[in-house]
């Protein structure tokens, strides 16, 4: 087990070196430069304009500043944002719970819903039920980010009135934030009504950053289901005299989520590249919306550092997966070493 | 009135060409203390007429029956909860490959557990104590760290005996073993056979074998079913089949046997067991028979009514001569 976890470990490094290249070299791809943007329309001589790039060390060669960026990494130090001179990391940490409580309810929302219906599909395949769910799957899959959540702003918020447009509470609330998490600080600061607010802030966001993984793990869990159903265990456990719900729900589940659990781990990176359209959206202030006002800036440092963050918990949370894998599936555990 | 009653069990696939019946009127009759051998090619439909009979075939199958009972139970009509009380503790079975009829996911002791819980009742500690005592029964060395393991740390025959273990957790009236040394090697297959008949005589129960081995059914059996392209062809005691096989088929696999005691597997005859689509109108083994006549091509052979053993035949062999056959010119 511990010598499976360094291997895993260690090939986690080159992909870490290349994500700093990455995200390094993205931003620099972009045409303009934080010192333009800064300077707005106002615009600037180009005397100040090199005076202001030498100022902030953008005049040296693109190879002496990655060098420069990558040692820092090694240090700890992510650098400082252009624009609010404030550390990145402690940007980055100010808006991840945000991201995390709207990612976390996103992919709640899909396994509680993907794994029944994907199930539920699977054992009446072939009806009706089946042939609606899947349909509803596919639409779901293909419906891009944007136009969801206009749609769902445009009906729910708009025609409805029934969730708020934007935020992640009501502004009739305030609180100083604790764990940062809105549903946990809304309940922790004793206001009436601000839980509620939080949650009906929460939902648009939710389904829509969770329709895609949604879709994705409803379609794999049937599929995976429909495999093992055919399976000789499966029948050994009929045979036992067991309940279909305890065959199903027991025997043929318990294998059917070996390739489920992988589907959903990927979907966090899914789950982290959606969510940057769907802050947009929402204005929600999570790392999505901070990622795009930065870009939007040139703010190099927060935006390399960014990625390099999210990139990090992508590996993280993949090997975490990974380990789980493990754990479900007997096999793996004893024969990985 | 016999503990397991079958009579012209039917049973068709739903298949993209069409009905195809893998069992075809076949009649099976099993009591307490008997060891009754289903033989027959592979295709013949050994497994699906059992799996009928436990209500596990999926739902493209059509089960019909003139009777199915167990236990003076009409097994045809029955709930499906009500079915699911027998089978699993009065009835049970042992399929053909231990390594993939054990849920990977599941310990054994799991997975041993699981029928005493829901058919007896039996508490935690009471489960885990019989778990303990039925590995042991079953011959499998220390049990008790066994219990913990994955069917994947476990050999192809230890976990034919689990799955043995399984099978008689809660003492069983009829033990159906389907082609339960298959996939073991040989010298396994023999601890595996005289596992279940000492397990058979000390319970009394009855068990149905359905194998391939002609040494086997010598050795174990005391009647014999043949089976053929889903019809039951004769049945006979095992040793005067031996002795004096009566349809055409039992004689064609007895005669292919290069030294009968010998060979293990069963023997290859010419042809192929007829399918879907090549199902000849008269007797299903015409062409492959040495007797068939025009009759035998054309006209399907019937027992008469009551009759559930002899040889279904137009010229039944007696001493390898067929009956009443009107001789080789009419055979062209
Ligand atoms: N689910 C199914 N759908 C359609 N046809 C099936 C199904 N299961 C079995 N059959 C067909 O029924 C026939 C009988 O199969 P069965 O498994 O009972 O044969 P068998 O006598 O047990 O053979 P073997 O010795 O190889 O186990 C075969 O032709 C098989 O293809
Ligand atoms: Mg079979």
């Amino acid at each position: 087990m511990i010598a499976f976890l360094l291997r895993r470990i260690g090939l986690l490094i080159p992909t870490f070196i290349g994500v700093t290249i990455a995200s390094f070299g993205f931003i620099r791809l972009l045409p303009g430069d934080p010192v333009l943007l800064m300077a707005g329309e106002r615009g600037l001589t180009p005397e100040r304009h090199e005076a202001l790039l030498k100022q902030f060390g953008f005049d040296r060669p693109l190879w002496e500043q990655f060098l420069d960026y990558f040692f820092a990494i090694f240090q700890g130090d992510l650098g400082q944002s252009l624009v609010t001179k404030e550390p990145v990391f402690s940007e980055f940490l100010a808006r991840f719970p945000a991201t995390i409580e709207l990612s976390l309810c996103a992919i709640i929302f899909a396994v509680a819903l993907g794994i029944p219906a994907g199930m539920f599909a699977a054992v009446k395949r072939g009806s009706t039920y089946d042939h609606s769910i899947m349909g509803t799957a596919l639409v779901g899959y293909s419906m891009p980010i944007f136009w969801w959540g206009l749609l769902l702003i445009i009906f729910f918020s708009g025609i409805l009135k029934w969730t708020p447009v934007s935020g992640r509470i009501s502004l009739m609330f305030f609180f100083p934030p604790v764990t940062g998490f809105m549903l946990i600080d809304s309940l922790l600061s004793g206001q009436k009504g601000a839980f509620t607010s939080a949650v009906s802030h929460l939902i648009l966001p939710t389904v829509v950053l969770g329709t895609i993984p949604l879709a994705v793990i409803a379609r794999q869990t049937r599929s995976a289901m429909l495999e093992v159903l055919s399976e000789d265990y499966v029948r050994t456990a009929k045979a036992k005299g067991l309940a279909p719900v305890r065959v199903i729900g027991v025997h043929a589940l318990r294998n059917a989520l070996i390739p489920v659990i992988t589907t959903i781990g990927l979907q966090v990176g899914v789950l982290l590249a959606g969510a940057i359209l769907t802050e947009t959206i929402f204005s929600w202030p999570g790392i999505g919306k901070w990622m795009v006002d930065s870009i939007f800036r040139r703010d190099y440092p927060s935006v390399q550092g960014g990625l390099l963050l999210i990139a990090a918990i992508v590996m993280i949370v993949n090997l975490i997966v990974d380990l789980m894998y493990g754990l479900i599936n007997p096999r793996i555990r004893h024969t990985g070493g | 009135m016999a503990l397991l009653e079958i009579e012209n069990l039917t049973v068709e696939f739903a298949t993209a060409g069409g009905q195809f019946r893998a069992v075809d009127r076949l009649s099976l009759q099993a009591d307490a203390g008997d060891v009754l051998a289903i033989v027959g090619e592979s295709g013949s439909g050994k497994s699906v007429a059992m799996l009928a009979m436990m209500g596990l075939l999926p739902w493209t199958a059509t089960v019909t029956a003139d009777r199915l009972q167990f236990d003076g139970k009409d097994l045809l009509t029955m709930s499906a909860a009500g079915r699911r009380k027998i089978i699993g503790k009065d009835i049970s079975m042992i399929f053909q490959e231990p390594m993939s009829s054990l849920n990977p996911c599941f310990t054994i002791g799991f997975q041993l557990g699981e029928a005493m819980k829901i058919h007896l009742g039996l508490s935690r500690e009471a489960r885990r104590s019989r778990a303990i005592e039925l590995l042991d029964l079953v011959g499998i060395p220390a049990p008790e760290k066994r219990i913990g393991s994955f069917p994947h740390q476990l050999s192809g025959g230890m976990n034919q005996r689990v799955m043995i273990a399984i099978a008689i957790a809660c003492n069983p009236k009829l033990l159906v073993a389907d082609e339960p040394t298959t996939a073991l090697d040989v010298t396994i297959q023999a601890q595996i056979l005289e596992l279940l008949l000492k397990l058979q005589q000390e319970t009394d129960m009855a068990l149905i074998l359905i194998t391939h081995d002609m040494g086997v059914v010598a050795e174990t059996a005391q009647r014999v079913s043949v089976q053929y392209a889903g019809q039951k062809v004769e049945e006979q005691p095992v040793a005067s089949l031996f002795d004096d096989p009566r349809h055409p088929y039992t004689a064609a696999l007895l005669a292919a046997l290069p030294e009968r005691a010998h060979s293990r597997q069963l023997p290859s005859i010419p042809g192929v067991v007829p399918g879907q689509f090549d199902r000849p109108d008269g007797c299903l083994f015409a062409p492959r028979c040495t007797f068939a006549t025009n009759r035998c091509r054309t006209e399907p052979p019937e027992r008469a009514k009551g009759d559930t053993t002899s040889a279904l035949c137009f010229y039944p062999l007696r001493n390898g001569v067929p009956q009443g056959h009107p001789g080789k010119e009419a055979a062209e």
